[in-house]
């Protein structure tokens, strides 16, 4: 077995060193009724597993190998090969938690940039070092706004918010004594203002908004802020695409006070959903409720600058119940691969990636506009998804499509199986315009 | 705080010792002008089709830099870890084994790591049977009937676990209020059960650092949900009463919850689903060898007994009679989601390739496990203290009750570690034993790597006796000195500023 360097004849010296007779001595604490050989195929050589598990990859379409327009909070963005190639180093692939800093600069070095780059992008104080993905950011963030509010029961967000984020908050405040108020989008696509400020109250922690939202349309932070700060909650920004923050008004700068979200946009692969990155950033004054890691820079016994995991009180192998979250792990890989590929785009191409998603999708939404028998039932301004109301049932149509190599959109038939005709067209810099033309074609039924 | 502009290193150095300088900051190496990056031209009309007012400026401070300069940086950041490719990295309970790169490349091939968790059925039928096929390869090594890969890791797992139960026992009328949990749990535990809405109760521990089964039973009322009972716990310890745990648990209407952490002490020996545990998480993490990552992803799927199957998270996945496979959605009882689509994907194409590595002889993975910990035991009992001396599994919890009389802790010894080239134990639990030193060597260290551990924490021991100012003041030739934790608390630098 090529991953066990024990022979067995140092076995033997082992056991013979530790006065046991055998391996199976060593499991006498193990009741006989329980033992039992599992029922396996036999074991697998590198050349099988690559047949077999290749076999099961190839059955799969991908992004690559077609005219690709799925979004819905997973988007397919450029990555730059030195990111990913730079996460096989086993320095960072094989190192854990860098619960001892003076042999993890490395990985704290990296968290403290990640925590950078999300507050610059965001605009907001402080950022944590990752947590799973968007939906369970939110909750973290939810219940971050619930401890600092000190006594409020209600969250209220907008029904715009990604359908799978509001089915886990729904399922994290079920067994905590927490009221949720989903708040129905207006005619244009976002969150009807009135009905948010009418849902807001004195026992608010927190209202929710997202921008892009669901249905791609760019809500203005203000409005969601403007409701909160009335009543003295907290206004949480959600981002799922956040390719847009190098475009879009930052939540900063928007009265949010804490932003989360999804990043995988930034230098994380689709992974068929996961491995995504969550992540979360707020004000200075709020930080010490932030859940999650924290890498913070500080000094080493001789005066240099060095960084450690900080604010560790905060965490459950300390607090255990009494625990801000119940977050063990971060999605360090996955945050270190986001910070090389902000790195490496930098100032000028994070705008200009978000700037070519944005005209393009600009110029495909204007060519499904004027086709006959389509609608665009929203009319706010858009990103790089939006929304469209197809003839028919839009999951036949785009299974026909998806049959010719398109995948032409996401159909809300996935979340909601009433909602039958609508699908959401996402666009990236990936997308050529030939690819936007055939779709463009296929849709209308003709020859692409 | 200004730093060394990098020259190449000194010529003349501790070669031991790593480049003492610190490095800059990515942002600190950036300069105006700088391109890291590469688009095509623009092949549509350039519109802004957003109002002024809902857009940004430029994102002052970001980075100018080239791609040369970003190798450099990363590379060289990554030389300031320590790793388990660099050698031994016994962090108790969090099973830092071998990462098999064949892994690495299946979870890269474009039909999983660029595919879409919404792309049509017909399109993703080999996700799905991959995690079909994983869900069946953990349901066979848990003799359990269903799985749960969702949870993103294994608190997500426990949370998940615990909610399951909640629902369940909901159905019967009464949720009930408390969860009972064994001194010497992972500090998860607790606040997963009360995450789902459950006060905690602590169990105190028997003599041998196991479950005290006159206690368990007082404790069991009829309003205890749910043991969530660590196998073997984190002293290394299995439960040798465990089918009489699951009695007084079950006698009650209680469940048993396993954390799976610790599975690799047994994992293709023993099945959970024998010992009467209803509902166990794993982590794929430890003990199926998908990477740390410096801090994950992880991934922490939940195996349930028959009557928790209703519950559990939507999707699952499921096999038609014709072979092809599909998501569940409707399932009108589930206790809803943890988080968005499947979850770590990337880590079940990892996991199952693992299995499929070891295959029927997956047991020889806990059989190394548990070997080499009692090696370590048995290389170092007498010279450090042995609170509680019950039969090791796969890890052994010693303390630094000699060595703390002379003035020398935990921490010390571990710092020393570092200087003989090893990653130190974990420290920070099990709580009942003060000043731990929870060593988990894993299967994947041969018989030389373990004598020379069991050296040098014998010479480290020794050390404390005869120079303890050298323990005190370790690590000596690590690329910093022991880090100021207290100062970065207080004073909290979170992020640099442009």
């Amino acid at each position: 077995m090529k991953f066990l360097p024990t022979s067995d004849g140092e076995r033997r010296e082992m056991l013979a060193a530790m006065g046991a007779r055998s391996i199976d001595d060593l499991f006498a604490s193990v009741p006989a009724e329980v033992r039992r050989d599992p029922d396996l195929p036999p074991p697998m050589s590198e050349i099988e597993i690559r047949r077999f598990i290749g076999g099961l990859a190839k059955k799969n379409v991908n992004a690559r190998d077609t005219a690709f327009f799925l979004g819905a909070g997973v988007y397919h963005h450029y990555v730059s090969a030195i990111a990913d190639q730079m996460l096989y180093r086993a320095e960072w692939l094989t190192a854990y938690t860098p619960y001892q800093p003076e042999i993890s600069q490395g990985t704290l070095q990296s968290i403290f940039e990640f925590q950078t780059h999300v507050c610059l992008l965001t605009g907001l104080e402080v950022a944590n070092a990752s947590l799973y993905e968007g939906a369970s950011a939110l909750v973290e963030a939810l219940l971050m706004a619930e401890r600092l509010s000190r006594g409020r029961t209600k969250a209220v967000l907008s029904g715009a918010i990604h359908p799978e984020y509001r089915e886990t908050v729904r399922t994290y405040f079920s067994n905590l004594g927490l009221e949720l108020v989903e708040v129905p989008v207006g005619v244009d696509g976002t969150t009807d203002a009135r009905a948010l400020a009418a849902a807001v109250d004195e026992k608010t922690f927190a209202v929710a908004v997202q921008s892009p939202n669901f249905y791609g349309v760019v809500e203005d932070w203000a409005a969601g802020s403007a409701a909160a700060k009335a009543k003295g909650a907290l206004s949480v920004a959600v981002i799922a695409e956040a390719a847009s923050l190098a475009l879009l008004r930052p939540p900063g700068e928007g009265g949010a006070d804490i932003a989360c979200g999804e990043a995988q946009s930034l230098g994380v692969p689709m992974h068929n959903g996961g491995p995504l990155l969550g992540f979360l950033s707020c004000r200075s004054e709020h930080q010490r409720q932030i859940p999650g890691r924290l890498a913070g820079m500080t000094k080493d016994a001789e005066g240099r600058r060095a960084f450690c995991l900080t604010l560790s009180t905060r965490e459950q192998h300390i607090r255990r119940e009494k625990a801000t979250s119940n977050i063990c792990t971060n999605q360090g890989l996955m945050a270190l691969a986001s910070n090389i590929h902000m790195s490496l785009l930098g100032k000028e191409g994070l705008r200009e990636v978000a700037r070519q998603c944005h005209a393009k999708a600009e110029y495909l939404k204007g060519e499904i506009a004027k086709l006959r028998g389509y609608r665009l039932p929203y009319g706010g301004p858009t990103f790089n998804e939006f929304l469209v109301e197809a003839p028919e049932d839009a999951a036949g149509l785009l299974a026909r499509l998806a049959a010719r190599g398109i995948l032409g959109g996401v159909p809300l038939s996935r979340f909601d199986p009433a909602d039958r005709r609508r699908f959401l067209v996402a666009v990236t810099e990936m997308n050529e315009r030939v690819e936007m033309d055939r779709l463009v074609a296929a849709l209308a039924g003709r020859d692409a | 705080m200004s730093v060394e502009v990098e020259t190449p290193a000194a010529v003349a150095r501790d070669p031991r010792r790593p480049d003492p300088r610190p490095l800059p900051l990515v942002f600190e190496r950036s300069g105006e002008g700088k391109i890291g990056y590469s688009l095509p031209p623009l092949d549509v009309p350039d519109t802004i089709g957003i109002p002024e007012a809902l857009c940004r400026a430029e994102v002052a401070g970001e980075t100018q830099i080239s791609e040369v300069d970003v190798a450099r940086h990363f590379t060289r950041l990554s030389q300031r870890n320590f790793s388990i490719d660099q050698g031994l990295y016994p962090l108790g309970s969090c099973t830092m084994k071998h990462n098999p790169r064949t892994n690495e490349e299946m979870a890269r091939l474009p039909g999983f790591a660029a595919a879409h968790p919404l792309a049509p059925e017909a399109l993703s039928q080999g996700t799905l049977e991959l995690a079909w096929l994983l869900e069946r390869a953990l349901a066979e090594l848990t003799g359990l009937p269903r799985v749960t890969l969702q949870p993103s890791a294994g608190a997500q797992g426990e949370l998940a676990g615990i909610l399951l139960v909640r629902k369940a026992l909901e159905r019967t009328g009464r949720a009930r209020k408390t969860v009972l949990i064994p001194d010497s749990a992972h500090g998860t535990n607790p606040a997963s059960a009360h995450f789902a809405g459950y006060t905690v109760r602590e169990l105190k521990s028997n003599p041998r650092g196991t479950i005290d089964l006159d206690v368990l039973e007082k404790a069991m009322t009829d309003d205890v949900a749910a043991l969530m009972l660590t196998v073997p716990n984190t002293l290394g310890i299995f439960e040798d009463k465990i089918l009489d745990i699951a009695r007084i648990v079950h006698a009650k209407g209680g469940y048993l919850y396993c954390d799976g952490a610790n599975f690799n002490a047994y994992v293709g020996v023993a099945k959970p689903g024998l010992m009467g545990i209803d509902v166990m998480h794993m982590n794929l993490h430890k003990t199926f060898s998908t990477p740390h990552g410096g801090g994950g992803p992880g991934s922490g799927p939940v195996a349930v007994t028959q009557s928790l199957v209703p519950y559990l998270p939507r999707p699952t996945v499921e096999r038609r009679a014709d072979g092809t496979f599909f998501l569940d959605y409707d399932r009108p009882e589930s206790i809803g989601r943890l988080r968005t689509f499947l979850g770590n994907y990337g880590m079940f194409v990892r996991a199952l390739s693992y299995i499929a590595a070891y295959g029927n002889r997956i047991g020889e993975v806990a059989r190394g496990a548990v070997l080499n910990a009692n090696y370590i035991r048995a290389g170092l009992s007498g010279v450090y203290h042995l609170k509680y001396d019950g039969p090791s599994m796969h890890e052994v919890v010693f303390s630094d009750k000699k060595q703390s009389e002379l003035g020398v802790s935990n921490v010390d010894i571990a710092k020393r570690l570092m200087d003989y080239g090893f990653h130190p134990p974990t420290m920070s639990f099990p709580l009942i034993v003060h000043g731990a030193l929870m060593i988990e060597p894993t299967e994947t260290e041969g018989k030389p790597v373990l004598d020379a551990f069991i050296k040098a924490m014998r010479e480290i021991a020794r050390e404390c006796e005869e120079s303890p100012d050298l323990v005190r003041g370790a690590p000596h030739t690590t690329p910093v000195k022991r880090v100021d934790e207290v100062g970065a608390a207080r004073n909290l630098v979170l992020r640099w500023r442009p």
